[in-house]
């Protein structure tokens, strides 16, 4: 069975229909990533999928079960932890304290466990010594890489990362995808969103091409990208 | 700065036994006054948990504090109880009503919030000026020596060496105290708690905290029935004191929240000593001012518009930025090399 489940999801804004008719299936441990043009409905996606957002039509199950209507804090604490695209840290708690609130709350882990399990998430995530420091106040990589650590704090079986890897050095990324690939390792299943291609390339073992709310492809990443339709819509180029 | 905390804390138990002194040694006036700054305080601490750390900026909490007044009334006039019984029954009111009062308001947010809160302490108002029982809205007073029946009050004037009256005050002034003292470490252990956390994370993101699990209207939802506990509590037993009440000063908007609105502010919202501090300003002003009438509000009004633009974390914010003393932090140390702080074990 698969781990998580969309059965021809649709949402509009007014006339504008953002995401049409979408269906897949995540098996657990897989690594799917998600490109296309910006506007295409993949942050949007991520809302259907974490309940920020509710579908007009279509069904979400998670581990078979129907979460269409269920509250995000709700299927946080079944198993989907997410990213933000632009991060949203506790800006006025510390870096610690942000693990903190979503592990004993998403992650469920006991008082007496979280200090060493958020620690290690910290230095995993190379956010071990700023761990005292307020959140507000980091740098756009830490601000990055807590967005990722926070997602893990709350114990996911599946994990949402939204351009996670945009605005990074190379070196940087190289580093953060180094992460992302343990995370994996560990037979977590992760939806990526990403415009970094060869990072993403490098981690998942399907891609999905969205396009005006459309899915318009998804298979092998190397076939996928030799598409000449994904060439023209996502690269420009004429096919 | 730990010493300095130690020492700020140990100044704080002297000036604590001191207050639960007062009565022995200071004339019944005294106690009376101290009465009405330990009430403003207490319902200063309750506004400082809604709006300061629940985001909750009711304008509605005299809705609490007058079926606090209603319920403790009814309860000795129409039942017979003991007025401390009635107290009790006040808080139990106050919560009571807080739920329908949550479920229309919560629909509401920010400014909506305030107006709705206001509108429904209103309404409050209004239906309880139809009780004819308690003399419909001209009010009514507790029979005639009510407070000197009260349970303890014996025991107190034999102990004190007083009038009944004197013991009488001794015994509302006591519980009080011990009702602001309560609040303050109930306060401070929920806001360390793991609902603390979730609350504080709210403050600073709801969407993000939704999306780690923490669930916003159920953790708001409990603060605000606490804290109409604790304000309907506050305000039936400043009413034994007054021994008279009517729906306008019951329901008073300007005596229950909008100065427990500016003790707030001026003192440090979303910090625990600040109503503390902004009581005590409030006091001083009031004492300075009493002759100049009017004069007297508009000082206020300037004051707390000055802190609002120039120290937006009040005096005690000011002090605790500029000093680096934080008498009770509310943050949680990561834990390093084996040495775990722990300061949950550190309760005022």
């Amino acid at each position: 069975m698969p781990i998580l489940s969309l059965q021809s999801v649709s949402r509009s804004f007014g006339a504008l229909k953002v995401t049409d008719d979408v269906s897949f299936d995540l098996e657990a441990g897989e690594a799917l990533g998600i490109i296309g043009p910006n506007g295409a409905g993949k942050s949007t996606l991520f809302n259907l999928i974490t309940g920020n957002i509710a579908p007009d039509t279509g069904r979400v199950l998670l581990d078979g079960r129907d979460v269409t209507r269920a509250p995000p804090m709700e299927r946080v604490k079944a198993g989907i932890g997410r990213s933000f695209q632009i991060p949203q840290p506790f800006g006025g708690l510390s870096v610690y304290e942000n693990l903190l609130v979503a592990a004993r709350f998403g992650g469920g882990v006991s008082a007496a466990d979280a200090p060493d399990f958020c620690m290690d998430i910290l230095s995993r995530t190379g956010l071990g010594a700023v761990a005292a420091k307020p959140a507000g106040g980091l740098p756009l990589l830490q601000r990055k890489r807590l967005e990722l650590a926070r997602a893990m704090a709350t114990k996911p079986r599946v994990i949402l990362l939204d351009e996670i890897a945009g605005g990074l050095t190379d070196a940087e990324c190289v580093e953060l995808v180094g992460t992302i690939r343990a995370i994996h390792a560990e037979g977590t299943a992760i939806i990526w969103i990403e415009h970094v291609l060869h990072a993403l390339n490098s981690v998942v073992e399907r891609l999905m091409v969205l396009n005006f709310g459309r899915m318009l492809m998804i298979g092998q990443p190397d076939q996928v990208m030799a598409s000449a339709e994904v060439r023209e819509i996502y690269l420009g180029i004429e096919a | 700065m730990t010493i300095n905390r130690n020492l700020g804390l140990g100044l704080a138990f002297v000036a604590l036994a001191l207050l639960y002194a007062l009565p022995a040694l200071a004339p019944r006036a005294v106690v009376q006054d101290l009465f009405g700054i330990l009430t403003l305080l207490v319902l200063a601490m309750n506004w400082n948990m809604l709006a300061g750390f629940a985001g909750l900026v009711s304008v509605g909490q005299q809705a609490f504090v007058g079926i606090g007044a209603y319920a403790m009334f009814a309860a000795i006039i129409l039942l017979g109880l003991d007025p401390l019984v009635g107290v009790l029954i006040g808080g139990v009111a106050a919560a009571v009503f807080a739920v329908p009062m949550a479920f229309f308001a919560f629909r509401l947010n920010g400014a909506y919030f305030a107006i709705g809160t206001w509108v429904v302490a209103d309404i409050a108002r209004l239906g309880i000026s139809q009780w004819k029982a308690l003399g419909g809205g001209t009010g009514t007073s507790l029979p005639k020596g009510t407070a000197k029946e009260m349970a303890f009050v014996d025991q107190i004037k034999a102990m004190l060496d007083v009038s009944s009256a004197a013991a009488a005050d001794a015994l509302t002034y006591w519980l009080m105290l011990s009702l602001a003292v309560a609040m303050l470490v109930a306060s401070y252990v929920f806001l360390r708690s793991r609902m603390g956390l979730g609350l504080q994370a709210i403050r600073d993101n709801e969407n993000a905290a939704r999306s780690v699990g923490v669930d916003p209207v159920r953790l708001k939802a409990l603060v605000f029935l606490l804290c109409a506990f604790g304000t309907g509590l506050c305000g039936a037993l400043a009413f034994i004191q007054i021994t008279r009440v009517t729906p306008d000063a019951a329901f008073s908007v300007i005596d229950w929240t909008a100065f427990v609105i500016f003790i707030t502010v001026i003192g440090g919202i979303g910090t625990l000593p600040g109503p503390i501090i902004g009581v005590v300003v409030f006091y001083a002003l009031q004492r300075l001012l009493a002759d100049y009438g009017t004069i007297y509000l508009i000082v206020l009004g300037c004051l707390g518009i000055a802190v609002m633009l120039f120290a937006r974390r009040g005096l005690w914010g000011m002090f605790t930025d500029r000093t680096g003393i934080d008498l009770l932090p509310l943050g949680h140390r990561p834990p390093q090399g084996g040495r775990v702080t722990s300061p949950t074990r550190r309760t005022a």
